[in-house]
């Protein structure tokens, strides 16, 4: 046992959790006696001790876990345990338990993760839209709710789809672009959120959980830069890496030049709210506007890092789909650049009820119906590749198109949105709500869906069920429709969002909107079975079902363990389908052979449910 | 398609324009507002409508037949004259529709030509608003909004607390309220009748109840409502702020009615928040008055209502609104604190 609590693993950071508390309750306790403040009649009533404990927890659980022992070791002077990658690869489902620095077992303990927190989520959507069913109050009350729907965004955003797209692109991102592992060794240490061992709930939990998913946010945008920069294969030149790699490249780029500002405000409001400091109370000098302004700064970049990877995983999926190139591959870099720049000139279109100066808002305006012309291109260019293609339409490719579609409408409601004066009207109405779930549900999401249908023969060596996939798709698309759409009606009727309870005018509208969102509900459940019954008996997935050209495709599913057992080298564009003979990497020249095996076009027959 | 494409998208906008959107409109400034909507579905929706019908094409036409496993499509790489195409038109379309909502803008919010402008100053606090006025040099508090029909005001708006916003959905304007700082916007009612004044901000857990009711009367019954409010004031005391609002409360007022549905001067319901056993409500934000009341005085009850902060009830928030002074006369306070005192004890 006691062997058990000095080497890492679950039992130590068992042991130093239990250290960390004991010293949360001293440190406080012993503070308060100093300045001669009453000590705690209870300790559950002590603010101070859950804030050390938020922090320090989380930290000493990771401590305990054993991701700092190779630089305690290498500080102290002792001999470090070398990183040889002998933990690399997950040999049974513990493996997904412990942490790892190998990237695919990384990106797996990522992705299902952030899948658990979207049942979280929309658990917590289903209970709202039960309270909405009806005007007035049946099963919750005003507090309940307002924490609801705090939790529910901070879930989704903060735990699903930002960690979603890092778990897929830290899955996929080395293999396409011919790395044998993510760059830096640290990478490990984000895989176990310590937010997925506190629940989220009250300011001090959300304030200091953004700390905690902010500072991984930054540590694998980082190691993404970090990894797409120096370890492309040798041909990968920037035009030749995949979208994909593109998107992430330019997500990267957001997270680590906007983050510090939400880990800015963040703190503010937690001394604020902890020591009195005083920056948002206006009573004693503090400027309210200002955290609008920084919070805004870091979270409309935000949405485009909820947005660029999915842009990534669509144009994947579109070019190898339709059997086409990707219709202006430069553009379509290009453009993801254009929205990186322009996306951080935009964020006080959020503020245009705010009372903040007048004048700024025409500047804001412009700039945000200018984005909508790099985010047109991309969508312009997407239809372009379908044009004359060969189209397969299986579940991947139908969330895809299901993707332009949707995303569409939300992007058309945002440019709307843009124009001063009619968000004066609409503005923090269920228009807005209509509008962000067009685009985080109808955009993400589905580019999310269509991401894990599509590489989930190379995650998990497995075949989807392809019916379940279909009936997947089509309940989600006309129920996403019948939830949704209806909220643009009823924003502009006057709803207000955020509340619990509304005027008997729009109780039909509200009563239809739960209904169809509880179906919503049950068709994730489809997903949900689909994915776990064919991860453990679904057929055997060949290397490349697909027919793709990009590198991860021409490996083992799932890959080997250092992905790929000789170093590809990179001799063409990505998507070069229908061109002749054309080959994206070859491996090495000691195998000539292989290179013919992936030729667009002349493979055999793809491998089927 | 491009046939099917144009059907679709006159078709679209003609759905788009007959869809009834807006609550009624009740100001010059919901008039211009509307009409930009307009503007915005007719430019919207063929852009949708060619997403649309591009994907159904493709789908039709493209989709991989029988025998077709192994087929790639042609390897078309890009076009350069199409790709300037579908920047530019976007651009110029955006542009076009920033510079029209900049007109709007300026014209919704600019002073009036002639003549001086009511200001009404609104204060907003958890969980109401107050309105202050200053009518001929006589300055007035009531907790009801009242305009005249047809003369532009300009609202100075404020916060007690937190950031609240003062929104009604019938002249389409909103601003915030926020602390330390004064925000404002204007509008010209053009509708006589009552709308709800609503907080468009979420501020706490009485968000979803801070309503109150604006009222646009003619310039006559307007004047009439100010000689009103100003006696009220110059007598003293407080009284009912919306008893020549029509609706004014009689003497012996209905306690329980009063209790769980509150009075038209901006006295929200105690059985919103208020669990009380013999009013038969339920609501859980403030303490169960069966239990807190239970062998209080009636001090203490009138107390508690005419300023909540003085003791506030353990494991509850500091979040009853402060203006029952105000807003209840004082035959209603009387017998509200009577009714209490008697079903608590």
């Amino acid at each position: 046992m006691s062997v058990k609590l000095r080497n890492p693993g679950w039992y130590r950071a068992g042991l130093y959790v239990v250290l960390a508390a004991v010293l949360a309750f001293g440190l406080s306790w012993a503070v308060r006696a100093a300045y001669g403040h009453d000590t705690y009649a209870h300790f559950l009533d002590a603010e101070s001790i859950v804030i050390i404990g938020m922090i320090a927890l989380p930290l000493a659980f990771l401590v305990g876990i054993g991701c700092f022992d190779y630089w305690f070791y290498w500080a102290s002077g002792r001999p470090t345990r070398p990183e040889d990658h002998s933990g690399h690869g997950a040999h049974s489902w513990r493996d997904y338990f412990r942490p790892n620095t190998d990237h695919k077992v990384i990106g797996i303990q990522y992705t299902v993760t952030s899948f658990f927190f979207l049942f979280v989520g929309g658990l917590m959507a289903m209970l709202m839209r039960a309270e909405l069913a009806q005007p007035g109050r049946q099963f919750v009350d005003a507090s309940t709710f307002n924490g609801l729907f705090s939790v529910h965004a901070s879930v989704l955003i903060f735990l699903f789809i930002i960690p979603v797209f890092a778990g897929l692109a830290n899955f996929v991102l080395p293999l396409m672009i011919g790395a044998p592992d993510m760059g830096s060794f640290a990478s490990g240490w984000t895989a176990y959120a310590p937010l997925s061992t506190t629940a989220p709930d009250g300011q001090v939990f959300f304030t200091i959980g953004v700390q905690f998913a902010g500072a991984s946010s930054i540590a694998t945008a980082l190691n993404f830069l970090v990894t797409i920069i120096t370890m492309r294969a040798p041909g990968m030149s920037f035009f030749r890496m995949p979208l994909l790699a593109w998107a992430n490249f330019s997500t990267s780029l957001l997270v680590v030049i906007a983050t510090p500002f939400i880990a800015a405000s963040q703190f503010f409001v937690l001394l604020d709210w902890a020591l009195g400091f005083n920056f948002f109370n206006a009573a004693k000098g503090g400027d309210v506007l200002m955290y609008q302004h920084v919070f805004w700064f870091y979270s409309h970049p935000a949405v485009y890092i909820m947005m660029l990877p999915g842009f990534g995983i669509i144009s994947e999926v579109l070019a190898v789909k339709a059997r086409k190139p990707i219709f202006g591959y430069r553009m379509m870099a290009f453009s993801l650049l254009a929205i990186v720049v322009l996306g951080f000139t935009v964020w006080a279109h959020h503020m245009f009820v705010s009372g903040m100066q007048a004048w700024i808002r025409i500047p804001m305006m412009v700039t945000t119906a200018i984005i909508a012309v790099p985010t047109g291109i991309k969508i312009f260019s997407w239809l372009a590749t379908l044009w004359r293609g060969v189209l397969h339409l299986d579940t991947p490719m139908l969330f895809a198109l299901g993707f332009l579609t949707m995303f569409t409408l939300g992007g058309i409601s945002g440019v709307m949105l843009a124009m001063v004066p009619l968000d004066i009207h609409v503005s923090d109405t269920y228009f807005i709500v209509a509008h962000i779930h067009y685009v985080l549900f109808g955009g993400s999401l589905f580019t999310i869906f269509a991401g894990v249908y599509y590489w989930f023969p190379k995650m998990t060596g497995r075949m989807y069920d392809e019916r379940l996939g279909r009936i997947h798709f089509w309940s989600t698309l006309i129920f996403f429709n019948a939830t949704f759409a209806p909220m643009h009606l009823i924003g502009v009727q006057g709803m207000p969002r955020r509340v619990a309870d509304y005027a008997d005018q729009f109780a039909g509208w509200n009563l239809a909107i739960s209904l169809a969102s509880f179906a919503l509900g049950l068709s994730t459940l489809v997903f949900a079975y689909n994915m776990i019954a064919s991860w453990r008996g679904g057929a055997r997935a060949s290397a490349n079902p697909w027919r793709a050209l990009t590198l991860e495709w021409q490996v083992s599913s799932p890959p080997p363990v250092f992905n790929f057992d000789q170093v590809p080298t990179v001799v063409g564009g990505p998507y070069e389908y229908g061109v002749p003979g054309a080959v994206h990497g070859i491996f090495g020249p000691a195998k000539p052979a292989e290179v013919k095996a992936t030729p667009a076009g002349t493979h055999a027959e793809p491998v089927r449910e | 398609m491009v046939a099917f494409g144009v059907i679709a998208s006159v078709i679209g906008i003609a759905i788009g324009l007959a869809i009834d959107w807006f609550p009624v409109q009740g100001s010059t400034q919901g008039e211009k507002i509307d009409t930009f909507w307009d503007v915005l579905i007719i430019c919207s929706v063929p852009f949708f409508v060619l997403v649309v019908t591009v994907v159904l094409f493709a789908v039709r036409d493209f989709r991989m037949r029988p025998g077709q496993e192994n087929l790639d499509g042609p390897p078309i790489h890009g076009n350069t004259k199409l790709e300037v195409v579908w920047t530019a038109v976007p651009a110029m379309l955006l542009v076009g529709l920033c510079t029209y909502a900049y007109i709007v803008l300026d014209d919704i919010e600019k002073a009036p030509a002639k003549g001086p402008e009511r200001v009404v100053k609104v204060t907003g606090e958890q969980f109401t608003w107050t309105f202050e006025y200053n009518e001929g040099g006589k300055k007035f508090k009531t907790a009801q909004l009242y305009v005249p029909n047809g003369e532009s005001v300009k609202f100075d708006v404020g916060s007690k607390d937190v950031i609240h916003d003062f929104w009604v959905p019938a002249w389409r304007m909103k601003i915030d309220a926020v602390p330390g700082i004064t925000t404002t916007y204007r509008i010209t009612p053009k509708r006589l009748g009552n709308y709800p004044v609503v907080c468009a901000e979420l501020c706490g857990l009485g968000h979803a109840f801070m309503r109150q009711t604006a009222h646009v009367l003619d310039k006559a019954a307007f004047d009439r409502w100010v000689q009103q409010q100003v006696q009220r004031t110059a007598g003293g005391g407080a009284a009912a702020g919306g008893a020549a609002g029509g609706g004014g409360q009689s003497a012996s007022a209905d306690a329980k009615a009063l209790f769980t549905t509150g009075n038209s001067a901006g006295a929200t319901a105690c059985g919103g928040c208020h669990t009380l056993a013999e009013a038969g409500t339920t609501g859980a934000v403030g303490p169960n008055l069966d239990q807190v009341l239970k062998g209080k005085d009636e001090a203490f009850i009138r107390e508690s209502i005419v300023d909540p902060k003085a003791e506030i009830a353990k494991g509850f928030p500091d979040a009853m609104p402060t203006n029952y002074g105000d807003a209840l006369s004082g035959p209603e306070l009387d017998a509200l604190v009577k009714y209490l005192a008697e079903v608590s004890k």
